[in-house]
């Protein structure tokens, strides 16, 4: 690894993507899923990693980031060591998904798609995780909270240490 | 007798043993809309009682059928009795529920909700059939068929209910004949637009070459719909065969499964089933011994939403931005890596093996003339019973909302139709047809199937701004119209739910709205415009409310409505004040509460704990600015 990736300093930058490139067969088709492999490994679009996929691919740097910054699957800073999404599908929408969404974010201190300080939490809107019937609700890890309220949000993130 | 022949005895066998079950069986919806419903919790409590009972039983889990609202469904069947539901269970319920029917014989008619029987059953005389609830008597179930009755990692259960016989139908045939057929049934795309599935395919088929792609189309990306998910969570194996039958008509050698990264299992369930048709020899070269030869890979979608636009979901898969481009050449003439391509949705796939076993004239005994078949909905917002259902073409709005939905508990006021791209239909167009041209002539869409209803506590110009503020997030950028163009009207509905428009405004959004939908190259934004235009055609004396008046009748704009407490109704029991984030709240106990509205933030947290935890209940309302006395009721 070179010292560009250990200054990135955060857990899994540099990550090791040789035996996830050996397998691909090194077409432009296979970017995608490489990069949804580097996210799955080193938990975000890391700059290293987008240096050994273009490598990989022949193409520029520029055009790996071109087609990751497209898709909103793709995140570039680490996570947090819990991840909350809060859903703002319809239903969830007209069930009062945006008051929860600010809720969490007054709770945590930080605005979407940001991460907390101490990394505990890291913060995502998303369109729709398809629980519709239980509006609104709240992704936490793997786990879906429905029928969230604002009252329960407390003790909800308590679970998350 | 072939293998797969012997495959397809073995697996009835396999069925009829499980509906002859010598131990009882316990069924448990796991579906995504299950497990966030704690549905894993139950099946975990499950096999705890049974331990702790003793008792020997089979535990299924099978995929979602429908009544979300009943969720966990937890369903028992002892041996050579029908199997009976229980709804809404949680796993402190689950051993005085498995004690009560299997150990006492007393079934607990209270908590029954239905059985699958054919008779009444004489321990649960009142309880109806599962499939006579006010819910499902009304739908036609063929391409849910087989949602939540058999456990979708089981290729035998799939087989026995006449698997691939579908398939094997289409693959005694010549091409064209099974593309005949499914002209005859009338079948047309259900991914929304409704262009009939024969004419594409073709125009696929006499493309000369022999490398042609099929595409099944599962970025299921409108927010409030899940039906592509619950079909293939559900019945993996039908879209598969659906594609089967699909590549075999056009002449595909390879076939993708374009999905949402956002369903897991999903994913996992499609590779799981194609494993299973690999080691049936239903997938690879010669399949059957026949001379045709297909395979399918999935790709996973990485979050766009214009990805469900053919030419985008294309450029998706071969590595590139999903940005569309413009038609002719059209995929099925020049689409992935430039070959002759069909992008077919989950559900228009999963419906041509039905088509294919049963013949065209018997699918055209569902729907109306043109609108022939069924379409699943995902049935959501405001409803009583919301969930995932099939209605024949041709059913109305307010049979769909009333009697299967169960109506609204407020006065309904508006259903969406066709999500960020369908429009907005206000009461009178309750008793139109759900059909493709009359949804278009009310100036919504079918659509995917998304059908979210709202009361008069939703505000239409909230929603119309929501479904444009997603649409401008979404657009892929490439043409101006879509957007700078979907921008400004976010910008103009923004000021109109802030109390900030003037009325010239609503004149700039309607031109806005229209030179959007005209200029722009996609789907996307030729319809993106719709929820505006529609609100504005059918709800207009609701903006010029907000415009003029300052006024959300609905109570929901942020900056037009206030927190109140109601003196008379407040007992002073200072839960409000307890969970205050910004001290606006004051007051000593057993005496009425004071709410100051500039250190109010309007975080609902006050008006929630009232009516949760609270004595009085409904003291802190939530209302215009502009509500005039008399208006003040909780």
């Amino acid at each position: 690894m070179n010292h560009m990736a250990s200054t990135a300093g955060a857990p899994g930058a540099a990550a090791d993507l040789s035996g996830i490139l050996r397998e691909c067969s090194g077409e432009r088709g296979d970017l995608i899923p490489l990069l949804q492999k580097l996210q799955h490994t080193a938990g975000f679009i890391s700059a290293d990693g987008v240096r050994q996929i273009a490598l990989a691919l022949r193409i520029t740097e520029n055009e790996v980031y071109g087609v990751a910054s497209f898709y909103s699957q793709f995140r570039f800073t680490p996570p947090g060591r819990h991840s909350i999404k809060v859903c703002l599908g319809t239903a969830c929408h007209v069930r009062g998904g945006q008051i929860i969404s600010d809720a969490v974010s007054r709770e945590l201190g930080v605005a979407a798609g940001e991460t907390t300080p101490d990394r505990r939490f890291d913060f995502q809107r998303v369109a729709c995780l398809g629980c519709c019937a239980l509006a609104p609700v709240v992704q936490i890890d793997d786990d879906i909270h429905s029928r969230m309220a604002v009252i329960r949000l407390k003790e909800v993130l308590a679970k998350y240490e | 007798m072939s293998d797969f022949t012997e495959r397809v005895v073995e697996a009835r066998r396999v069925w009829e043993e499980l509906a002859a079950s010598r131990v009882p069986v316990i069924t448990i919806g796991t579906a995504s809309c299950g497990r966030a419903a704690g549905a894993l919790d139950v099946l975990a409590a499950v096999e705890d009682t049974l331990r702790e009972l003793r008792l020997k039983a089979r535990v299924m889990q099978v995929g979602c059928i429908g009544p979300c609202y009943l969720e966990p469904l937890v369903d028992i069947t002892a041996p050579g009795r029908p199997r009976v539901s229980y709804g809404n269970v949680v796993p402190g319920r689950v051993h005085n529920l498995i004690e009560s029917c299997l150990v006492k014989d007393n079934w607990l008619p209270k908590q029954a909700l239905g059985h699958f029987g054919e008779a009444p059953l004489p321990e649960l005389p009142e309880t109806p059939r599962f499939f006579d609830l006010p819910m499902l008597r009304a739908q036609v179930r063929i391409v849910l068929r087989n949602c939540g009755i058999i456990d979708p990692d089981e290729v035998d259960h799939y087989l026995a209910r006449e698997g691939y016989a579908g398939f094997l139908a289409a693959l005694g045939r010549p091409p064209e004949a099974v593309i005949a057929e499914v002209r005859e049934a009338g079948l047309r795309g259900r991914g929304g637009a409704g262009f009939p599935t024969h004419r594409k395919w073709e125009v696929c088929r006499s493309q000369a070459g022999s490398e042609k792609y099929l595409i099944c189309n599962a970025d299921e990306g409108d927010p409030g719909a899940f039906m592509n998910r619950s079909l293939i969570e559900g019945d993996p194996h039908a879209v598969l065969e659906g594609m089967l039958i699909a590549a075999y008509a056009i002449g595909a050698t390879r076939g993708y499964i374009y999905i949402r990264a956002e369903y897991p299992l999903a994913i996992v369930r499609l590779r799981r089933a194609i494993e299973q048709m690999r080691a049936l020899g239903l997938l690879g070269r010669n399949i059957q011994g026949s001379a045709f030869s297909f395979d399918i890979t999935i790709k996973e979608g990485a979050g766009a939403f214009v990805c469900g636009e053919e030419t985008a979901l294309i450029a998706s898969i071969e590595g590139r931005r999903g940005m569309p481009r413009s038609r002719p050449p059209f995929p099925a003439i020049a689409g992935l890596h430039g070959k002759p391509t069909i992008i077919n949705n989950v559900e228009t796939l999963g419906t041509l093996p039905h088509i294919l076993r049963h013949g065209a004239a018997w699918y055209r005994q569902y729907g109306t003339q043109g609108n022939y078949g069924t379409k699943t909905f995902s049935l959501v917002g405001k409803v009583r019973r919301p969930g995932l259902i099939e209605v024949p073409l041709g059913m109305t709005l307010r049979q769909i909302i009333f009697d299967i939905g169960g109506g609204t508990r407020k006065k309904f006021k508006a259903v969406q139709t066709g999500g960020p791209s369908g429009g907005c239909l206000s009461e009178e167009f309750l008793d139109t047809p759900v059909d493709y041209e009359s949804l278009t002539a009310a100036g919504s869409i079918m659509g995917s199937g998304g059908l979210i209803v709202m009361d008069e506590d939703t505000c239409v110009v909230d929603i119309a701004r929501y479904f444009l503020d997603f649409t401008q997030k979404e657009s892929c950028g490439k043409c101006t119209p879509c957007r700078v163009g979907s921008r400004h009207m976010v910008e103009i509905l923004e000021r109109i739910t802030l109390g900030q428009a003037a009325p010239e405004d609503l004149i700039r959004l309607q031109v806005l709205a229209e030179t959007v939908k005209r200029g722009s190259l996609c789907g996307l934004g030729q319809t993106a415009p719709n929820p505006a235009l529609t609100t504005l055609r059918y709800f207009r004396p609701e903006f010029l409310l907000h415009v003029t008046e300052k006024h959300c009748p609905a109570s929901v704009c942020r900056e037009l409505i206030e927190y109140r407490v109601v003196p008379e109704k407040c007992t002073g029991c200072q839960r409000c004040v307890s969970v205050c984030p910004t001290g606006a709240i004051t007051g000593p106990r057993s005496e009425t509460h004071n709410l100051d509205p500039d250190k109010c933030i309007k975080c609902r947290a006050c008006y929630e704990i009232c009516r949760f935890d609270a004595i009085a209940g409904d003291a802190i309302i939530i209302r215009s600015k502009r509500s005039v006395p008399n208006e003040l009721t909780p």
